[in-house]
């Protein structure tokens, strides 16, 4: 039985399903008078954060603080990880304070598996280098099934750095499980290699594919990442794969904006598309933090989790 | 619609449709008579059947008074007391009508009580909602073994059972068909 959410691809079609309707469920906790549901008391969980994050990390303390759990924030700076403790040492160090979750960030892909070796309670990806951000693209699927009411048979377009985007392969993964047919577009520098494998289709032409969709999910441009020359310039990235009010014009009406944040307004998206009523963005903030209610609850709230169970231990018990 | 699983041998039908009908319009009744008309009730189902009993129970109140009744619908889960003994589970619906529940007399209205912890975690639950005049219950059957101080207002029918049985509600909007079963199967926790 699995504990931990570590990547997408953990969840299957019933799982996704179970989360998104736990999660409107709980979306309507942020409007009654009293904010918060006992079923987590007396359970603690670590924010556990290498890498700067304003929006994933007060996402997760306002889930947890929802559903009455404590929380530790736990930032790489102004910690012993500062000093040069190891990751090890670190999560030793959480597992005898108790934690019953500890949610990860990390610059390195990865980091959240290793942290299961040593972890007793439920490890939470809160995004790992550039593999994964699993509770973002739960919370994208909510935004999108809210919106659009499904994810059967939608199309979405995934546009920009898909090679550094966590989010992009989280969404693909999910996405994929949904049944929703997903086309990644960028300039082919920014494709991962090995892309073909994926459970999604490419292009390298945004215009061709806005007219047919009922998704654009816009990626940030991720300087920080970025240790080579992978396009010309700012200004012919956006002239090719930036989403500014002409090419918003092409989408059928009923197509939907999103964006993960923060935003690079001017570079991937105009500040015209990002202020839109397409536009999506601060509705995904809000969704964030029923989604990742949704999974903490899931994760935590029984006597074992009712997401991501692996196959092969109903094999053992049958 | 789905019909329901076929019986185990052991099931015996205690209540049948006309049983049930006739319960409910007693009750509603009742909490007409014991709330002096019904001027500021709020049913609220506990889900899933106590959902439709209370839908029910809105309409008879509507029939006789002439008048709307609101009903929403309450789940508990969040606030029981064994969540951690058994796998989380799914969610249900939460459905506050309009006017809320401050200041009102809230009838909670559920399918079979049993230890009554259900009932003590709908208590808490709408706690949290608002601060009703008055709580009462509502149940179709009362089965007995209570294991904490809880006693309904308005009880359908009186079932004494062995703690091994187990009490199944069917209902025509859910199920198919109105009925009332006892099965001699496994411990059901309710």
């Amino acid at each position: 039985m699995k504990r931990h959410l570590l990547s997408a691809g953990d969840l299957s079609r019933d799982d996704v399903t179970l989360v998104l309707d736990t999660a409107a469920e709980l979306a309507k906790v942020a409007s009654r008078p009293v904010k918060k549901l006992p079923t987590l008391r007396g359970r603690t969980a670590v924010n556990l954060f290498f890498e700067d994050s304003t929006r994933t990390r007060t996402s997760f303390e306002v889930a947890a603080k929802r559903l009455s759990a404590d929380v530790i924030n736990f930032s790489a700076k102004g910690s012993s990880v500062a000093k040069g403790e190891s990751l090890k040492d670190t999560a030793l160090t959480l597992e005898a304070m108790g934690a019953d979750a500890v949610i990860v960030r990390h610059q390195a892909s990865g980091t959240p598996l290793r942290l299961t070796n040593w972890i007793g309670g439920s490890v939470i990806n809160a995004g790992d280098g550039t593999h994964e951000h699993p509770t973002q693209a739960l919370l994208d699927a909510y935004t999108m099934r809210e919106r659009l009411g499904r994810l059967e048979g939608l199309r979405v377009v995934i546009v920009g750095d898909v090679l550094h985007s966590r989010v992009a392969r989280s969404n693909v993964l999910l996405l994929a499980t949904a049944g929703a047919e997903v086309t990644l577009v960028g300039p082919p520098t920014l494709l991962p290699v090995g892309v073909e494998a994926w459970p999604s289709a490419t292009s390298y032409d945004l215009d061709a594919v806005l007219p047919k969709c009922d998704v654009v999910m816009m990626l940030r441009v991720q300087q920080e990442r970025m240790n080579a020359a992978f396009f010309p310039s700012a200004r012919e990235y956006s002239r090719r794969y930036g989403l500014d009010a002409r090419r918003m014009a092409s989408l059928p009406e009923h197509a939907i904006v999103m964006h993960p944040g923060p935003m690079n307004r001017g570079m991937e998206i105009a500040a015209e598309v990002a202020d839109s009523m397409r536009s999506t963005v601060t509705e995904q903030v809000a969704n964030g933090v029923s989604v990742r209610m949704a999974v903490l609850y899931l994760l935590l709230g029984g006597a074992e989790p009712a997401i991501g169970a692996e196959p092969e231990a109903e094999e053992v018990v049958a | 619609m789905s019909l329901p699983a076929p019986e185990s041998s052991g099931a015996r039908s205690v209540l049948e449709p006309a049983d049930i009908g006739r319960a409910l319009t007693r009750i509603a009744h009742e909490i007409l008579e014991r709330t002096r008309g019904g001027a500021d009730v709020v049913l609220l189902g506990i889900p899933t059947r106590g959902v439709d009993l209370a839908r029910r129970l809105g309409a008879r109140i509507g029939e006789v008074e002439g008048r709307e009744v609101p009903v929403g619908s309450l789940d508990p889960t969040m606030y029981r007391d064994d969540l951690r003994l058994r796998p989380a589970r799914a969610l249900e619906h939460t459905e506050v009508p309009p006017g809320g529940v401050d200041g009102k007399l809230v009838v909670l209205v559920d399918d079979v009580l049993f230890s009554g912890r259900t009932v003590r975690a709908a208590l808490t639950a709408l706690e949290d909602l608002g601060r009703p005049r008055a709580v009462q219950l509502a149940v179709l059957v009362d089965r007995g073994h209570r294991e904490l101080p809880i006693r309904p207002d308005y009880i359908g029918k009186n079932l004494p059972t062995a703690r091994a049985e187990t009490v199944r509600v069917l209902l025509t909007e859910r199920d198919g068909r109105d009925v009332v079963l006892i099965e001699h199967a496994g411990e059901d926790g309710r």
